[in-house]
């Protein structure tokens, strides 16, 4: 029998401490294996964002920096400019990029930074106990707004891919989602691209990927998932959204 | 023509008994095992005689990376 799906080499053997069901691992194992495939581990650089993902520095064996909360870009800019040889992703949740920091993002869009951006949007902020967060749904429940999100004190869920795509001229933004197996492999796919663009030096690439939380959701990983489908993409439409086709020619 | 024959291995460690593998899995061949271990969990198992066909679903939604698809190669060796 022959091994065709296993642990890809740029993930190390340390166990994932996210919570069962919970979307980081798998989003994980796709820039594990996007690693591999392009054989970027000896010179990639990743960005830990703040949030449960702070600890995924035990997960990559390639270098990680921890950058403080939202400064992911920022840290990123510093490392490409200083060592353009270098692959540079950050990996950033939606409280770590929508909330605290949006300046840093658009920035760094705005530059079209070589940079690579992974941003997992599961509408809460889960690590500190499921408060709301800036993309949280209308009406969604979370601990800080029990009776769900009201617009009218809250605001509207923000849009990052669209908004970021707007002032970043060079750039590949896609928004991707792993609720199923045919999107898991589209969200790798996308993930793909954003390091390609970085790569050959093409221009900014972030894959916003819609994730689940289950135990902030309060519900079981699979109905997560169902979720996603129902509720979460109809908001978040799917796609790609870059200002110009940056596709693989 | 006969189904592609395939096993999985699950990584005891890893595995955190989330269920996602057993409801994708198309065949129907994942279980989670009678006994919670140490940690409290009942992880995920491939059922006896089970009609695994390597499809690689299960590695696929696998939050934790713990399941390993191995695969009945279905060409033959090139002689040497």
């Amino acid at each position: 029998m022959k091994r065709v799906y296993g642990k890809p080499d740029a993930m190390t053997d340390v166990p994932f401490p996210y919570c069962p069901g919970c979307s980081h691992g798998t989003i994980h194992r796709l820039i594990a294996e996007v690693i591999d495939e392009l054989e970027i581990a000896d010179r990639a650089i990743g960005i830990t964002s703040a949030g449960c993902s702070v600890r995924n520095w035990r997960q990559f064996d390639c270098d990680m920096v921890m950058a403080l909360h939202g400064r992911g870009p920022a840290v990123a800019t510093g490392l490409k400019r200083a060592q353009p040889e270098t692959v540079i992703f950050t990996y950033q949740g939606d409280g770590d990029m929508a909330a605290i920091g949006t300046g840093e993002i658009v920035h760094a869009a705005s530059r079209c930074e070589r940079i690579t951006v992974i941003y997992v949007n599961n509408g809460v902020f889960g690590a500190t106990g499921g408060q709301q967060a800036p993309t949280t749904l209308i009406g969604q429940f979370s601990t800080s707004y029990p009776t769900g999100r009201d617009p009218r004190t809250s605001g509207y869920p923000l849009k990052m891919a669209e908004m970021l795509a707007r002032v970043s001229p060079e750039s590949y933004i896609a928004r991707v989602s792993i609720h199923n197996v045919k999107n898991i492999i589209k969200a790798k796919k996308a993930i793909r691209q954003a390091f390609l663009v970085q790569i050959e030096d093409r221009g900014f690439g972030l894959a916003e990927v819609l994730a689940a939380c289950p135990t902030n959701w309060r519900l079981e990983p699979v109905r997560c998932m169902q979720k996603i489908k129902s509720d979460v993409i109809p908001y978040y439409p799917l796609g790609e959204f870059s200002s110009q086709s940056l596709k693989a020619q | 023509m006969s189904k592609a024959k395939g096993q999985i291995a699950i990584n005891p460690a890893r595995c955190k008994g989330c269920g996602l593998c057993i409801w994708v899995c198309p065949q129907k061949s994942i279980k989670t095992v009678d006994e919670a271990d140490r940690r409290g969990i009942r992880i995920a198992c491939c059922a006896e005689n089970a009609p695994c066909t390597g499809c690689g679903f299960c590695y696929m939604v696998c939050p934790d990376t713990a399941i390993a698809v191995y695969k009945e190669s279905t060409t033959e060796e090139p002689a040497d």
